[in-house]
C-alpha cells in the first residue's frame, strides 16, 4: 500500500461544509479548533471554486522538520501524526505548514496556547488503538476499524477523496476523462441543455417571440 | 524497647531510600529522531488482530466506494 492522501476536486466541492461537520462530530473536537475547513476562492462570483483543506500528510512534512521536540512521526501508511505528550505548543509547526493544518486550543487565560491538534487521517495517535486515551487526545481511529477518514466518506458530492494516493488519483483521472471540461464539468448541460440547442434569448426585432415549441432542449 | 529503638534508627534510612525509585522527568533528547511513544499499525488490534491483508482489503473496498462510476455502472 502506498501513502495515504487526500484529494479535493474543486469542480465538485459545493462548500457545504459537510466534511468539517463530519470531522468535528467524529472526533468530538472543541470550539476554536478546525482540523478541516473549506476555502472558497472568488466567493459569489460566477466560476467560484471551493476546496476542502486539512493536513495533507506531506511526504516531506515541514512540521516534522521544524518541531523542536521532535514529536512528529510518519506511520507505515504515510500518515503524519504527533505525540501530544511531547508537544510543547510552541507553534513552529503552524508557521511552517503551508496549509494551516496545525491548530491550537486556547483554553487558558491570556490566550495561552495548548498542545497542537491536527488532522490524523482518522488514524488516532501513539496510544492503544481504540482506547479512551487515544480518543481523548487524538480522536477516533477509523483506520484501525478498516474505514477511511469520516470527511471523505461523508462527502455528498464525492469531491473529497481519501485513501491510497495511487487509488484516489486513478479515481480522479477516470472522473476527469468522463466529465469533459467547461460547461460539461459544471453540469450546466445536464441541467439546462447544451448551449447550441437552446432558444435565442431575445426575440427577433419587429417579430413575435419564438414559440415555446421552438425551444428544443437536449435531454442528454 | 529494643525493637522500637531499632525502628526509629532504621526508619529514616528506609524513607531516604524512597527517593532512589524516582524516575528522571527530563527527556533524553536526540536531535532529529522521534522522541515519543511508539504507535502500532492500524491492523494490529481488533477487529483485524494483526491480519494485514484483511485490513488492506477492507480499505480497498472502502476506497472504491468513492468511485461512483464503479457503483452505478
Amino acid at each position: 500500500m502506498a501513502r495515504m492522501k487526500f484529494l479535493c476536486d474543486a469542480e465538485r466541492c459545493i462548500e457545504c461544509n459537510g466534511c468539517v461537520t463530519a470531522c468535528k462530530q467524529e472526533h468530538d473536537i472543541p470550539w476554536g479548533v478546525n482540523r478541516r475547513r473549506v476555502v472558497t476562492i472568488n466567493d459569489g462570483v460566477p466560476g467560484e471554486r471551493s476546496i476542502s483543506v486539512a493536513c495533507m500528510h506531506c511526504s516531506d512534512a515541514p512540521c516534522m522538520a521544524v518541531c523542536p521536540v521532535d514529536c512528529f512521526y510518519r506511520s507505515e501508511e504515510g500518515v503524519v501524526l504527533h505525540d501530544k505528550d511531547l508537544c510543547i505548543g510552541c507553534g513552529y509547526c503552524f508557521y511552517a505548514c503551508p496549509f494551516g493544518a496545525p491548530q491550537f486550543p486556547q483554553t487558558g487565560a491570556f490566550g495561552v496556547r495548548g498542545k497542537m491538534d491536527k488532522c490524523t487521517f482518522c488514524a488516532g495517535g501513539p496510544e492503544a488503538d481504540g482506547s479512551a486515551e487515544e480518543f481523548a487526545k487524538y480522536g477516533r481511529n477509523r483506520l484501525a476499524e478498516g474505514k477511511l477518514p469520516a470527511c471523505a466518506e461523508m462527502c455528498s458530492t464525492k469531491a473529497l477523496l481519501g485513501g491510497d494516493g495511487d487509488v484516489i488519483s486513478e479515481i480522479y483521472r477516470e472522473r476527469v476523462t468522463r466529465r469533459g471540461k467547461g460547461n460539461d464539468a459544471w453540469g450546466w448541460s445536464t441541467a439546462y441543455g447544451r448551449p447550441e440547442t437552446q432558444a435565442p434569448s431575445a426575440p427577433p426585432v419587429g417579430g413575435s417571440p419564438a414559440a415555446p415549441a421552438a425551444a428544443t432542449v437536449s435531454k442528454s | 524497647m529494643k525493637r522500637i529503638l531499632a525502628t526509629f534508627a532504621v526508619g529514616p534510612f528506609l524513607l531516604g531510600l524512597g527517593a532512589c525509585g524516582e524516575r528522571p522527568q527530563v527527556i533524553d533528547y536526540k536531535q532529529g529522531t522521534y522522541q515519543g511513544k511508539q504507535d502500532t499499525p492500524p491492523y494490529q488490534a481488533a477487529p483485524f488482530s494483526g491480519n494485514k491483508s484483511q485490513w488492506e482489503n477492507a480499505i480497498k473496498t472502502r476506497q472504491q466506494n468513492q468511485n461512483e462510476y464503479k457503483r452505478t455502472h
